[in-house]
């Protein structure tokens, strides 16, 4: 009849597409701890339905391979099923015809060389000493370990101020990170397996937008010990905030006007208002912690004398120096790191951009803000010049796409070489051609095209591609350095500097708010173990029973922003709230790990620290 | 109070209650397996599902609480259906060969299996066993193991001493030792409360019925059993008989019908305890011995396992004397065995305990002049006493109180309220006020020291004699214990002698007792041995005619070298698995 036909949909093909997106969600959420031999067998078992049968490795090898795992599981094998396991995954990905076979025997391969000990482990005990260690995945994956499904039952319940207390408990700045949290508890979120991770920062900043003011809990009572803290940055604000609660007198060295670091004089207003910081800060202080600014450690005071005026000395000093590009006019007028540019920002002494034309170098968050705030300075032309593409870089996936709304110009694949200079002035910034090329380390690396160079014109360049540390004083002084970065022990401590301790981006080189907090509370409870306490850190808030409600599939919330074009006129934030409304239905969509699932059998609660 | 309707009865209850505790109240009793009140409360069998009104997904009852106006069906079609499906997955991965299990007819699974008919399991048998050894006190059988958590959250909660886990994950996912140990290398004190807390029979004490037969029926043998003190209290729960009917008396005339020679009664030497231990605080604490750290007691061998593994430093607090069933074989294999002209390797020496860690206790070899042997060559728990009874097809309500025999056939009520918590404090405080002023107290006196299952954490007592102050504390529990060994380190409380218990009311409750599943005995039992002393007729240990009479005839006085020969003991002698925490 018809020579050709179109092609209708199958209506199981159409199921089992929808399954593989469910289970790409689900693989998403997978909690951390499984047992890697465990998944190894399953994804093989993925891998080997989707062989088309016609090949012999691939139709029987991956068959064997599998039969080869289950021994191992089962604690039937020996140390040579691995060899046998070895030699026929490597045989299947020399031989197999196409990818479903070659591939699929590449993932056993992988994890015979990379978890190998669990191999040898399982064959040697014929048990699996694997351990579930994500029992409520937000928690798990946050550094500081905040209670987030608590907080979020709370807001469900318009109990802000109770959900500001709770959050308190292990992250004194609740509204801080409502704004700019890098959220890592929202990758794995179980409600994943169900539609969308839940806005889980979200909520945290209309927890903190709706409870208005929240007192701080009372102090234990005095201990007569003093801490100096180096650095009134989030780290160092956070175990203040903790040892001061503990009882102990904290003394913070700021040597810029005000508190608070990158929050202040990094991140620019309209992501994080100053106002909304202000509320953190104002309740650290309430507690009783004192603030010396204006000196410099090193110059005016050094860390030797702290250690004799102090019981214990902490240094957050954050890493607030630039990183150089290391071309060829890097020093001419109008190069600029990122780090200076948005400082003097956050001083009110901006430079003047108005009607220039701006280059920003790098790809990560300084770069963004960096970009965007450019173009509220009133620049003409504002561009990012990066070496890879837009998928690779480490900026956060919305705030590449804000500085996009905002009219930015996105240079990838463009290697700056040298800048162009004119009576000691910028002109412009050459850029080598760069084409994406082989995956190195999990990483897709950039080589040359071999076309000319190509001249960006601009006034302006903007260096954002990394910071370091000023550790040098600190280094002089005994504490141990590596390449900049402060070396501590696990605890946040030096053997051989009893009392003296450390934490934040200056011991783990540049990282997040978040994850800083975390540190200052691991290293304020050390600091009050050194100083010979066991204080305790709790919250009486009580957390509400979870809903029973059934959780059908429901959209995720997210925030909203303000127009481009009205936004870019001014510093105000970009971020539009929820709804009271939107607000309630997100916080439903909370599964309440800490209660239905493994959270409550173990690991579900840590009600204090 | 909420209102809601559950099964369409509307109920009242308080705010904060379960479904399940909500449905007890309007006598609606919801099937559960894994769901052990404060402690496993974790919904993980899925047996206690319940539907509500509105909702598509059913809700475990144990941990859900109870909302105004809510539906509650608990045997819908839907839920009937569920809870069938449940029990037959459960079903699939247990070894149900119930007639060779030790908890036949005693078994949640069994029970809950019966009672909803299911007749075939759809599914696939799969059983997963692992290695065990077994000569072990303590013997898990893998493939019956239901995965309910409790071993591991009693283990927790109640002791802290952590020897279960979850082990492997995804569909592998079991209960082991922790620590990828084996059980033999770990540092389990054996107490035995999670074999009592077990709702299947994937735990058990190692029976030595067996051996026990054998020695009855060796022509050569002299068999001569003991009987502790909290037996009695539990013992008549398995046959169905009243507790003040279910007396040592009838324990003693069916071990006679059992075959056994001897029968004595574990009270005489819990007296004889008292004597040596009793003294031995006196000198130690006139001595200043206990003004850092106080005198602990050494009759419980979970206590002394758990000392010994966790803070070693301390054994040499604990007072040197033997537990009343170490004191007893001893006393057996040599004043007795003389008695009767027996040679004590000819003697086997039996108890019945309400104890796992006794079988423990009892490894140690010593010596008896030129013989080397065990004080006790065979324990066996309360439970393997009853299925003793059973073997010798004894119909429990023919048997009649038989006296022990002499010359060690007296005991007195302070020996009896060894099985309870508080009761080795109080009996020792008795007669140590004796000893101090040469007249005996009101013999309530101590009162004060009287404990429960239900003690929040310890229970401390100051009492005044003449001028000076004695502090006493009682604990039972092992979590208990190590929250107040930590007190006492830190130096927030001290005392001069502190009795522990390692089970949770002390051996009333112990590991070898009778299994109600979803019932805690211990305190009902208290009650029970508290009013044998009452109506004892002496109540002083230093009273008792049989022991003062073994004095005068064999052991000269407390703590003369003869008694720190036979009655004392080193507890360095032998080894425990340490632990770093």
């Amino acid at each position: 009849m018809s020579r050709l036909e179109i092609p209708v949909p199958d209506k199981a093909q159409t199921v089992v597409e929808q399954l593989y997106k469910d289970l790409e969600r689900r693989i998403e959420a997978s909690p951390l701890g499984l047992c890697p031999i465990d998944m190894t067998k399953a994804f093989l078992e993925l891998c080997h339905a989707q062989t088309c049968g016609k090949c012999v490795p691939c139709r029987v090898g991956l068959r064997q391979l599998k039969n080869m795992i289950s021994d191992v599981l089962n604690g039937r094998a020996t140390m040579e099923t691995l060899d046998e396991m070895k030699e026929t995954a490597v045989s299947i990905m020399e031989t197999a015809d196409c990818a479903i076979g070659y591939e699929a025997a590449n993932m056993v391969y992988k994890g015979l060389v990379g978890f190998y000990d669990e191999y040898v482990a399982h064959i040697e005990l014929g048990r699996c000493n694997c351990t579930y260690k994500q029992p409520v995945p937000c928690v798990s994956l946050c550094p500081a370990g905040v209670d987030i499904p608590g907080y979020i039952a709370l807001v469900l319940e318009g109990r802000y101020q109770d959900a500001i207390r709770l959050i308190r408990k292990d992250n004194p700045f609740p509204t801080t990170c409502g704004f700019i949290c890098e959220h890592p508890c929202e990758a794995r979120c179980r409600r994943n397996m169900v539609d969308d991770a839940v806005n889980i920062r979200g909520l945290k900043r209309m927890a903190a937008d709706l409870a208005g003011k929240v007192a701080p809990p009372a102090c234990q009572p005095s201990t007569g010990k003093k801490v100096a803290i180096v650095g009134g940055g989030p780290g160092g604000l956070s175990a203040a905030y903790y040892l001061q609660l503990m009882g102990h007198q904290v003394v913070v060295y700021e040597m810029l006007p005000k508190l608070g670091g990158m929050l202040r004089y990094g991140i620019p207003n309209y992501r994080l208002p100053k106002d909304r910081l202000d509320d953190d800060i104002n309740a650290i202080l309430e507690t009783g912690v004192q603030v010396k600014h204006g000196l410099r450690i090193g110059i005016d005071i050094t860390i030797n004398e702290l250690r004799e005026q102090y019981d214990a000395v902490l240094i957050t000093i954050g890493a607030s120096t630039d990183k150089k590009l290391g071309i060829d006019g890097e020093d001419a007028n109008g190069v600029i790191s990122a780090v200076k540019f948005l400082l003097d920002v956050g001083k009110d002494a901006a430079i003047d951009l108005k009607g220039q034309e701006v280059c920003v170098v790098g790809g990560g968050n300084v770069s963004m803000d960096a970009v965007r705030t450019a173009v509220r300075l009133g620049a003409k032309k504002v561009s990012i010049v990066y070496r890879r593409r837009v998928a690779d870089m480490t900026a956060l996936h919305d705030e590449i796409e804000g500085a996009i709304a905002e009219g930015v110009e996105v240079q990838t694949l463009k290697a700056p070489v040298r800048i162009e200079t004119e009576d000691g002035n910028v002109k412009g910034l050459w850029v080598q051609p760069q084409m994406i090329s082989e995956i190195k380390g999990g990483r897709a690396s950039v080589k040359s095209t071999g076309e000319p160079e190509v001249l960006l014109p601009c006034t302006t360049v903007i260096v954002a591609i990394g910071q370091d540390i000023e550790s040098k004083h600190f280094a002089d002084a005994g504490v141990p350095v590596n390449r900049g970065v402060i070396q501590t022990g696990r605890h946040g401590g030096f053997d051989l500097l009893p009392g003296v301790f450390a934490g934040g981006d200056c011991a783990t080189g540049p990282a997040t708010v978040i994850k800083a907090i975390g540190a200052a509370k691991v290293i304020a409870a050390n600091i009050d173990e050194y100083l010979g306490f066991h204080h305790i850190i709790q919250s009486d808030v009580e957390v509400p029973q979870p809903n029973l409600a059934d959780r059908n599939p429901c959209g995720r919330v997210n925030m909203t922003e303000r127009e481009a074009c009205e936004r870019i006129c001014d510093f105000d934030g970009v971020e539009l709230p929820m709804t009271e409304a939107e607000c309630k239905q997100e916080a439903s969509r909370c599964l309440r790990c800490d209660h239905f699932g493994y959270g409550v059998f173990k690991g579900g609660r840590k009600t204090l620290w | 109070m909420v209102k809601l309707t559950i099964d369409n009865k509307t109920v009242e209850v308080p705010e904060g209650s379960t479904i399940m505790d909500a449905a007890n109240i309007a006598g609606i009793p919801i099937p559960k397996l894994c769901f052990l009140k404060d402690i496993n409360e974790i919904g993980a069998c899925r047996v206690c599902v319940v539907e509500i009104e509105g909702k598509e997904k059913l809700v475990a009852s144990c941990n859900n609480q109870v909302e105004e106006g809510m539906v509650v069906y608990t045997n819908s079609p839907k839920v009937r259906r569920n809870r069938k499906k449940t029990v037959e997955m459960i079903l699939s991965q247990h070894n149900s060969n119930c007639a060779t299990c030790a908890r036949n007819r005693n078994c949640s699974l069994q029970t809950i299996t019966r009672d909803l008919n299911i007749l075939d399991v759809p599914y696939e048998k799969e059983l997963y066993p692992l290695p065990w050894n077994k000569n072990f006190p303590l013997i898990r059988d893998a493939d019956k193991c239901i995965k309910c958590m409790r071993c591991i959250q009693v283990c927790d909660k109640i002791q802290s001493v952590k020897i279960w886990d979850v082990e492997g994950t995804g569909s592998r996912t079991g209960v082991y030792v922790s620590g990828n140990r084996k059980i033999e290398e770990s540092d389990c004190v054996l107490c035995g409360q999670c074999i009592t807390h077990c709702p299947v029979g994937a735990l058990r004490e190692r029976d030595d019925t067996e051996k026990a037969w054998w020695a009855i029926e060796n022509k050569k043998k002299v068999t001569v059993v003991q009987v502790a003190p909290a037996v009695r209290a539990a013992w008549g729960e398995v046959f169905g008989i009243p507790k003040e009917e279910a007396t040592m008396g009838k324990i003693a005339d069916a071990l006679k019908r059992i075959g056994f020679d001897y029968v004595f009664d574990t009270v005489f030497s819990a007296d004889l305890t008292i004597m040596e231990e009793g003294n031995e605080f006196v000198e130690r604490f006139k001595k200043g011995d206990t003004k850092q750290m106080p005198m602990f007691t050494s009759c419980c061998p979970g206590w002394i396992r758990f000392v010994k593994s966790q803070y070693p430093h301390l054994v040499s607090r604990l007072s040197t004397a033997k537990s009343p069933q170490q004191m007893f074989g001893a006393v057996m294999k040599s004043y007795f065995a003389k008695k009767i002209g027996v040679a004590p390797e000819d003697m086997v020496t039996v108890s019945i305990m309400p104890c796992v860690a006794k079988k423990g206790e009892s490894n140690m070899e010593l010596f008896y002049e030129e013989y080397a042997g065990k004080d006790v060559d065979i324990v066996l728990t309360t439970r393997e006493l009853t299925r003793m009874i059973r073997m010798a097809h004894i119909d429990p309500k023919t048997l009649k109180d038989v006296p022990c025999d002499e010359p060690m056939k007296d005991g007195t009520g302070a020996g009896v309220i060894f099985g309870t918590t508080g009761g080795v404090m109080e009996a020792a405080l008795r007669s140590a006020y004796y000893l101090i002023k040469g007249v005996n107290p009101d013999v309530d006196a101590f009162e004060e020291v009287r404990s429960s299952r239900e003690q929040p954490k310890w229970k401390e007592a100051l009492f005044k004699i003449d001028d000076i102050t004695v502090r006493t504390v009682v604990v039972n529990g092992l979590a208990n214990t190590r929250e107040l060994i930590e007190a006492l380190e830190k130096g927030d409380v001290h005392y001069d002698f502190v009795e522990v218990m390692a089970c949770p009311g002390g051996c009333v409750g112990g590991g070898g007792q009778p299994i109600k599943d979803g019932y805690e005995l211990a305190t009902d039992r208290s009650v029970n041995l508290r009013q044998l002393d009452e109506n004892a007729p002496l109540r002083f240990s230093h009273e008792n005619p049989s022991v003062l009479k073994l004095y005068e005839e064999f052991m000269e006085k407390p703590l003369s070298h003869k008694a720190h020969m036979l009655l004392h003991t080193d507890h360095n002698a032998w080894e425990m698995p340490q632990v770093n925490r």
